[in-house]
C-alpha cells in the first residue's frame, strides 16, 4: 500500500523533478567535439608557452632567473652549432637505452613466469616487493662503491629503478588473463607449455607494452639523476654545469630537450601498441 | 555405455570443514544423446561438469567416456564455456584453428577442417573478423565451432546460452537442435532454466542441491522441436514436472540450511 504523504516517513518530499543543463565542456566521462578536442590540446602546449614568453617581455625579470623563450632558442642554437647538445643527448640515450633494454629483457619473462606460477611468485614477490621500496638514487653510494664513477653504475641504477617495477607491472597483467582461456586451451588439448607461449603471452603483450612505457619514464628520469653525481657528458649533467655557470637558459635547453624526447618515446610505444595489438583496443 | 558415470562424489575441503558437492552421481548416456542436467545453483552441476571435462578431479568415483576413464582435460571432449572464451588476437578462422593446431594437424587440412565447421555454424562469411567484432550470440556459435572443429565424442557445454537475450537464445536453441540432427553428436549441457532443458534435450537429470544429487531422470517425448512447441501443453508438462521437482527440493534444502 501506498504510504500517505503527510506520513512523517515520508521521503517524497525530498525527491524532486530534476533536469540536467546540456553541456559541451563538462561532458562526464563522454566524448567531446573534435574540434574542441584539438583545440584543447593545443592550447595546453600553447598557452603556458604564451604566458611565459609575455612575462618576460613585460615584466622585467632577470635574465638569469627567468631567460625568455627567444634566449632559450639562442642558447639551444649554441649548443647545437658547437655539437655539445647532441654528444650529451646521445650520451643520456644510450645509458637509458642500455640499462632499460636490460631491464626490460630481463623483468618481461620473471613477471610472465611469477604472473602464472604461483611457486615463482611466491619465490619472488616479498622480495620484489621490498625492493620496489627502496628508492633506486638510494643506490648511489653504494654503485659508487661497488662500480666506480663510469657507466657501469649509471647503467645499474637504471636497472634498479625499472626492473622490480616492471617485473611485478607484467606480473600483475598476467594476474588478468581470464582463468577459462587457459581452460579452454587445455581442452582443445593444449599444454601446460603451449598455453604460456600461445595463450598467456599473446594475451599480456599489450600490458607488457604498456608496463615497459610507463617505467620508460623513471629510467629517463633516473639517467637525469645518475648524472648529477658524477658524469662528463650528458643531459643531466649539461643542467647542474648549467646551474653552477647560472646559465639559465641551458638549464631550460636541457628541460625541454629531455621532456620532448620523452614524450616521443611515449608517442612510439603507443604507436606500437595500436600497430601490434589493435585487437585489445575497444574504441578505434 | 559412451559416457558413463559412476559413484562419482566430490568434497571441498575448506578452512570450516568438509563440504559435499556431489554426491553418489552415476549417469549413463549413449551415443547421440543430448543430456541436460538441470539444477538450480548449489546443485553442484558446474563441478559435475568439470569432472566430465577433466578440469578437476573426483574425490571419489570415475568418468568414462567410450570405455576410457577421464584422467585430464583433452580434445576428447569439446567444451563449450558459460563466458566468451574465444582468444581475442585470433580471428575467427585461426580461433576454430587453434585446437587442431594444437594436435599438430597440418595448416591446409585444418583450413579445410575449420572452414567446415564454420559453415556449420553459418559464420563462413565471418572467418577473418576478430571476436570483438561478433554479437554474443556468434561468439558461442565460434566457440561451438571450435569445439567441434576437434571432432570431439561428446560436446560439453556450460549454461552456453546464459549470457544471451531471450530472443538470440531461442535462435540459438534452433539452432542447436538443427545441429544435433545434422551431426549427431552427443551433448552433456548444464543450465538453470527449465524451458531450455526441455526444449533441447531427450533425457534430463534433474540435480537436488546441497549436496548435489540427481533426483530424477526424465525422458523427454516433444513431437517436434520447433519453438511453437513450447506452446503446447506436452511442453508445459514437462516444465511444470521439472519446475515442481526443483521447487520442492530447493525448499528442502533451504529447510536443512535453516536447521
Amino acid at each position: 500500500m501506498m504510504t500517505n504523504s503527510s506520513d512523517s516517513r515520508s521521503i517524497q518530499s525530498y525527491i524532486k523533478p530534476r533536469t540536467m543543463r546540456p553541456t559541451v565542456f563538462w561532458r562526464l566521462a563522454e566524448d567531446i567535439p573534435k574540434p574542441l578536442s584539438t583545440g584543447l590540446m593545443i592550447a595546453s602546449i600553447a598557452l603556458p608557452l604564451l604566458i611565459w614568453w609575455l612575462v618576460t617581455t613585460l615584466g622585467h625579470i632577470d635574465p638569469k632567473f627567468l631567460p625568455s623563450p627567444g634566449k632559450v632558442l639562442e642558447a639551444f642554437g649554441r649548443l647545437w652549432s658547437t655539437r655539445e647538445l647532441l654528444k650529451d643527448t646521445v650520451a643520456s640515450l644510450w645509458r637509458v637505452g642500455v640499462g632499460f633494454l636490460l631491464a626490460a629483457l630481463l623483468s618481461t619473462p620473471v613477471g610472465v613466469f611469477m604472473g602464472s606460477f604461483p611457486s615463482i611468485r611466491a619465490l619472488f614477490e616479498p622480495i620484489f616487493g621490498l625492493m620496489r621500496y627502496m628508492p633506486a638514487p638510494a643506490f648511489i653510494p653504494l654503485l659508487i662503491l661497488y662500480l666506480g664513477i663510469g657507466e657501469e653504475p649509471k647503467i645499474t641504477l637504471i636497472f634498479i629503478g625499472v626492473f622490480f617495477f616492471n617485473s611485478l607491472m607484467v606480473m600483475d597483467t598476467v594476474k588478468f588473463v581470464p582463468k577459462d582461456l587457459i581452460e579452454a586451451t587445455y581442452m582443445l588439448g593444449g599444454t601446460r607449455k603451449e598455453a604460456l607461449t600461445q595463450v598467456i603471452l599473446p594475451h599480456v603483450l599489450p600490458g607488457i607494452l604498456d608496463a615497459c612505457r610507463i617505467n620508460l619514464a623513471a629510467a629517463w628520469q633516473l639517467v637525469i639523476v645518475s648524472e648529477l653525481i658524477a658524469a662528463t657528458e650528458g643531459l643531466g649533467r649539461r643542467i647542474s654545469v648549467a646551474g653552477r655557470f647560472l646559465r639559465t637558459d641551458e638549464i631550460f635547453v636541457g628541460l625541454i630537450v629531455i621532456g620532448v624526447i620523452g614524450l616521443s618515446f611515449d608517442l612510439l610505444f603507443q604507436y606500437l601498441l595500436r600497430l601490434t595489438c589493435s585487437w585489445a583496443s575497444q574504441k578505434r | 555405455m559412451f559416457l558413463q558415470i559412476d559413484q562419482l562424489n566430490k568434497h571441498f575441503t575448506s578452512s570450516k570443514g568438509n563440504l559435499v558437492v556431489l554426491k553418489d552421481i552415476n549417469m549413463t548416456i549413449a551415443q547421440g544423446e543430448f543430456i541436460c542436467a538441470v539444477g538450480a545453483s548449489g546443485s553442484g552441476k558446474s563441478t559435475l561438469l568439470r569432472q566430465i571435462a577433466g578440469l578437476d578431479r573426483p574425490t571419489s568415483g570415475q568418468v568414462r567416456i567410450d570405455g576410457i576413464p577421464v584422467t585430464a582435460p583433452g580434445p576428447d571432449r569439446g567444451m563449450v564455456f558459460q563466458h566468451y572464451t574465444l582468444f581475442p588476437w585470433m580471428s575467427v578462422q585461426d580461433n576454430t584453428e587453434f585446437g587442431l593446431k594444437l594436435q599438430g594437424v597440418p595448416k591446409r587440412q585444418r583450413r579445410e577442417q575449420a572452414s567446415y565447421y564454420l559453415s556449420v555454424v553459418g559464420l563462413s562469411g565471418f572467418a577473418k573478423s576478430l571476436p570483438k567484432e561478433l554479437s554474443g550470440g556468434m561468439k558461442q556459435r565460434v566457440a561451438i565451432a571450435r569445439a567441434l572443429a576437434s571432432e570431439p565424442k561428446v560436446l560439453l557445454m556450460d549454461e552456453p546460452f546464459g549470457a544471451l537475450d531471450v530472443h538470440t537464445k531461442e535462435s540459438m536453441h534452433e539452432f542447436m537442435i538443427d545441429l544435433w540432427q545434422r551431426t549427431g553428436i552427443t551433448v552433456f549441457m548444464i543450465t538453470h532454466d527449465v524451458e531450455e532443458a526441455v526444449f533441447l534435450s531427450n533425457r534430463i537429470y534433474a540435480l537436488g542441491a546441497r549436496p548435489g544429487t540427481v533426483r530424477k531422470i526424465l525422458t523427454i517425448n516433444l513431437p517436434d522441436r520447433s519453438h511453437k512447441i513450447k506452446r503446447n501443453s506436452v511442453f508445459h508438462d514437462y516444465r511444470d514436472e521439472l519446475m515442481d521437482l526443483l521447487r520442492k527440493h530447493g525448499q528442502e534444502a533451504t529447510a536443512t540450511l535453516a536447521a
